[in-house]
């Protein structure tokens, strides 16, 4: 099989690669959004007990 | 098995836990989608009736599977939340949610881009359409319904019953293309007498399937652990541990 029937995929390559791409995508930022979201939190947390006054040991 | 299960529940534990979970769910899931995607795009051979428009298959129905198997994660987490009174438990269904709208919206989106080769319409109203489409505002009700609510409690107390009340969607988006007449075609994987596509077919499916549920798995802990930040911030090991580094 050639690379230019590949991606024809007899006729259907809009529909077949569209289908693929929009697949990847929500992968894709499926893994972004839930890694910064905890990325996001540390942050926030550590700004939080940054400001706060340190207790007990120095 | 019970000291199991409390060990399990208790935050800084699973927290931890998760941290080591995540890189091998993520791993197996990329080496299960990866060449599952190109044996089902390059090698699987055409299907004798919608040719090539059948590989379709591969990204649609290992997202549609998991919106159903996250809808109903997310419902048994929000349960054990409700019954037994964890948080860590509620903290795993608001996990789901997004994850799950995600997945139902890519199902909705790669059968409607399926449908148009072969049904000639990229939307119907039919049976199996429409409860799919009442999963996805399931999955956006409960989110919203939690944005609505600040109190935490509150909040793990009223998705949880939307979470439980939705779960009679979930048998109808399954049994609907044997209960009415579907202009969606039947399973072909679930069905009396085992699946009814040849192995060259069916295993790239099935390793994408298994890699989609292994990518849930890593995600979701991604998400758990964010949701434990917030639960837990006034703890002392959250602020040990975040101060720490």
């Amino acid at each position: 099989m050639n690379l230019m029937e590949f991606i024809d995929m007899g006729g259907y390559g809009a529909y077949v690669w569209s289908s693929v791409g929009l697949a990847l995508t929500v992968l894709i930022l499926n893994v972004v959004t839930a890694r910064r979201a905890v990325k996001v939190e540390l942050e926030r947390l550590k700004r939080r007990y940054g400001n706060e006054p340190t207790q007990g040991a120095s | 098995m019970w000291t199991w299960f409390h060990k399990l529940s208790s935050p800084p534990h699973f927290y931890r836990l998760s941290g080591t979970m995540i890189p091998w769910f993520g791993w197996l899931a990329a080496a299960l989608i990866i060449p599952s995607l190109y044996a089902g795009l390059a090698l699987a051979p055409a299907d004798y009736q919608q040719g090539d428009g059948f590989r379709i298959i591969y990204v649609h129905v290992p997202s549609a599977m998991l919106s159903l198997f996250v809808y109903m994660f997310m419902a048994t987490a929000a349960a054990i939340g409700m019954i037994w009174r964890m948080k860590l438990a509620h903290a795993v269904a608001v996990a789901c949610a997004p994850i799950g709208a995600s997945f139902t919206f890519l199902a909705l989106a790669t059968g409607s881009i399926w449908g148009k080769p072969m049904w000639g319409t990229w939307w119907a109203w039919d049976a199996r359409l429409t409860a799919e489409l009442i999963l996805l505002f399931l999955y956006l009700g409960y989110m919203g319904l939690r944005a609505a609510i600040d109190d935490t409690n509150r909040a793990d107390r009223a998705s949880a019953i939307l979470a439980l009340v939705g779960v009679v969607n979930v048998p109808i988006v399954h049994y609907s293309v044997t209960w009415w007449n579907s202009l969606h075609q039947a399973s072909t994987l679930l069905k009396k007498g085992g699946p009814s596509i040849p192995p060259d077919m069916a295993i790239p499916l099935y390793g994408m399937i298994l890699g989609f549920l292994c990518f849930f798995g890593a995600v979701s802990l991604t998400r758990v652990k964010r949701e434990v930040l917030v639960r837990e911030q006034n703890s002392k090991w959250v602020k040990d541990m975040v101060t720490s580094k």
